[in-house]
C-alpha cells in the first residue's frame, strides 16, 4: 500500500530557539491508526503542526506523494484534518452549523453541497440534533465531537488529532473513543493517554526530546515498561 | 509574558525608571507647548532624542521602525493644509488641475506631524529601557491611583495571554481554509469572510469575559478586597536626583528659546 504520509529528515526550531523535532523519518500507509505518544514537550503537537504546513522546518513532508510546501498548502489542508487540543481554538462561529460548514464554504462548494457535507459530519460525531446549538455552550466533550465534525466536512483523508481524550471526563472519553474507532480515515493521534492509544492504535510512535525513540506495534510499546520509564510516560 | 523591552546593560537602561518616566513626560510636555514651526528647537529636542538612542546603545532605525504606527495618526492633521489660514496660494497638477493651499497650515501640518513623532519616539524609548513593572512601579511612585495600575498590569499580563489565543484560533481557522479540485470559486465571498472574522472576534469577546470572572474568583480566593499592596520604592540618590533636575531643566531651557523662534 502506498504511504499517505511521508517524512523525511524533519527538523524544526521555534523562533525562541528551542528545536522541537530533529531529523524526523517516518511512514504512515493509508487507512493506519499511528499513536504519537510522549511526554510533555517532546515534539507531538509541533509534528502534527507540520503535516499541513502550519509549521514548516527542514526536511520533507509528503501527503499523498504532493510536497507540503507553500504553494501546496490549501491543496494539503483539504487531506489533512487537524483537530486542535482545545476545541474552543477549532470553534469559532455562533451555530455548530456555521462551524461544520466554515470547510466545505471556504472550499466553494454550493449551498444544497454544504448542507450535505455538515449533515453527514454532524451524522458521523453523532450530534446532529445540535445543529443550530451554540458551540460556546456545549460541554467539553460535545465541542470535541463538533471539532472532529468541523474537519470531516471537509472529507480529510487524514485525521491528526492532538492530545484528544484531554479534559474528558470517563464518560466522554469512552464515547470519544468509541467514535474515533469508528472512522475509517488514516489517523495519527498525539497522546499521552496510553490506554487511548491501547484502544485506537495498531502502531505507536515514541518521541522523546524531538527524536523518535521507537516505532512499533502499539502491544509491543506499551507492553515495554522500562521504555516508558525511561521516557517519562509511566 | 513577551517583554518589549530590549535587554543591555547600559546607562539609560540602567537608570532609575521614575527618572526615566519623569524625565520622558518633561520631554512630551515641553516639546508640545512649544509653538508651531520652531524648526531649530525641534532639532534641538531631535538631537536629546538621538543622544539618548546611542547612549542606549541601540538601533536608531529599531526605533524609528516601531514609530510608523504614530503615521495614521499624523493624517488626521493633514486637513490643515488646505483649511489653514489665508493667504491660500495655488499650484497646478496634473497641468490644468489647480489646487489651493495654505502655506501657514502646511507649515502647522508638518509642526504637528514632527512633535507626534518625536513624542511616541520618546516614549518607545522609555519602554524600550525599561522593564514595565518598573514603569508601573514609577507612575505608583508618583501617586497615580493603585486601581488605575493595577489595570495595567492586568491589561499587559493577558494581551499577551489573548494575542496567544488569537494566534492558536488562526491556526485552526488556516487548517481548515482548504482547496479543492471539484470547485471553481474558493475563499468564500468577503461578506462570508466578514461574517467569520466578525464571529472570531464575538468568541474571544466572552472567553475573555469568563476569564476575567476567573481571574476575579483567583484573586478573591486568595485575599484580595479591592485594596493593591505595592513594595514601597527607595527614595532617589542625589546622582539620580541631580540628573532629574538638570534634565528636567534643559529642556525647560528648550521650550523657553522655543517661545523667541516660534509662531
Amino acid at each position: 500500500m502506498n504511504p499517505i504520509i511521508e517524512i523525511r529528515g524533519l527538523s524544526y526550531t521555534y523562533p525562541d530557539g528551542k528545536q522541537a523535532l530533529h531529523e524526523i523519518n517516518l511512514t504512515i500507509k493509508t487507512g493506519e491508526k499511528v499513536a504519537l505518544v510522549g511526554a510533555n514537550g517532546a515534539g507531538k503537537s509541533t509534528l502534527l503542526l507540520s503535516l499541513n504546513g502550519v509549521l514548516q522546518g527542514e526536511g520533507a513532508v509528503f501527503i499523498n506523494g504532493i510536497e507540503v510546501k507553500r504553494e501546496n498548502l490549501r491543496y494539503i489542508r483539504a487531506m489533512v484534518g487537524i483537530v486542535f487540543q482545545n476545541p474552543d481554538d477549532q470553534l469559532f462561529s455562533p451555530t455548530v452549523f456555521e462551524d461544520v460548514a466554515y470547510g466545505p464554504m471556504y472550499q466553494g462548494f454550493s449551498k444544497v453541497m454544504v448542507q450535505e457535507r455538515v449533515k453527514q459530519a454532524l451524522q458521523a460525531v453523532r450530534m446532529e440534533d445540535y445543529v443550530n446549538r451554540n458551540p460556546h455552550h456545549l460541554s467539553h466533550g460535545e465541542k470535541k465531537r463538533i471539532a472532529i465534525a468541523t474537519v470531516l466536512s471537509m472529507q480529510s483523508q487524514i485525521l491528526a488529532l492532538d492530545e484528544p481524550t484531554s479534559e474528558l471526563d470517563p464518560r466522554a472519553r469512552r464515547e470519544l473513543i468509541a467514535l474515533l474507532l469508528e472512522l475509517p480515515q488514516t489517523m495519527i493521534v498525539a497522546t499521552h493517554d496510553l490506554d487511548l492509544a491501547r484502544q485506537l492504535t495498531t502502531r505507536t510512535v515514541l518521541l522523546s526530546q524531538g527524536r523518535i525513540i521507537a516505532d512499533d506495534i502499539t502491544t509491543n510499546i506499551l507492553n515495554n515498561e522500562i521504555l516508558l520509564t525511561d521516557h517519562e510516560l509511566n | 509574558m513577551w517583554q518589549v523591552r530590549m535587554e543591555s546593560n547600559s546607562p539609560v537602561h540602567r537608570a532609575d525608571a521614575r527618572v526615566k518616566v519623569t524625565l520622558t513626560l518633561a520631554f512630551i510636555l515641553f516639546l508640545n507647548m512649544a509653538p508651531h514651526q520652531a524648526w531649530p528647537i525641534y532639532i534641538l529636542f531631535l538631537t536629546v532624542l538621538l543622544s539618548m538612542i546611542l547612549l542606549a546603545r541601540m538601533s536608531i532605525w529599531r526605533v524609528i521602525r516601531r514609530t510608523l504606527l504614530v503615521t495614521p495618526f499624523i493624517l488626521a492633521a493633514f486637513p490643515l493644509i488646505f483649511s489653514g489660514p489665508v493667504p491660500h496660494l495655488s499650484i497646478s497638477i496634473f497641468g490644468s488641475d489647480v489646487i489651493k493651499y495654505s502655506p501657514e497650515g502646511l507649515g502647522r501640518f508638518i509642526s504637528i506631524a514632527v512633535k507626534a513623532w518625536l513624542s511616541t519616539s520618546a516614549a518607545i524609548m522609555l519602554t524600550l529601557t525599561t522593564s514595565f513593572p518598573d514603569i508601573l512601579t514609577a507612575l505608583a511612585y508618583y501617586g497615580v491611583p493603585k486601581l488605575f495600575i493595577a489595570i495595567l498590569g492586568l491589561m499587559w499580563r493577558y494581551l499577551f495571554i489573548i494575542n496567544d489565543e488569537v494566534l492558536r484560533m488562526m491556526r485552526a481557522r488556516d487548517s481548515r481554509s482548504a482547496v479543492t479540485p471539484c470547485t471553481q470559486q474558493v475563499g468564500g465571498s468577503l461578506f462570508w469572510r466578514a461574517r467569520v472574522t466578525g464571529s472570531m472576534v464575538g468568541s474571544l469577546l466572552l472567553r475573555s469575559l469568563e476569564r476575567s470572572v476567573r481571574l476575579y474568583a483567583a484573586m478573591l480566593s486568595r485575599g484580595y478586597n479591592g485594596e493593591l499592596f505595592t513594595l514601597e520604592a527607595n527614595a532617589l540618590s542625589h546622582t539620580e536626583r541631580r540628573i532629574l533636575s538638570l534634565g528636567v531643566l534643559l529642556l525647560g531651557v528648550l521650550w523657553g528659546m522655543s517661545l523667541f523662534i516660534g509662531d
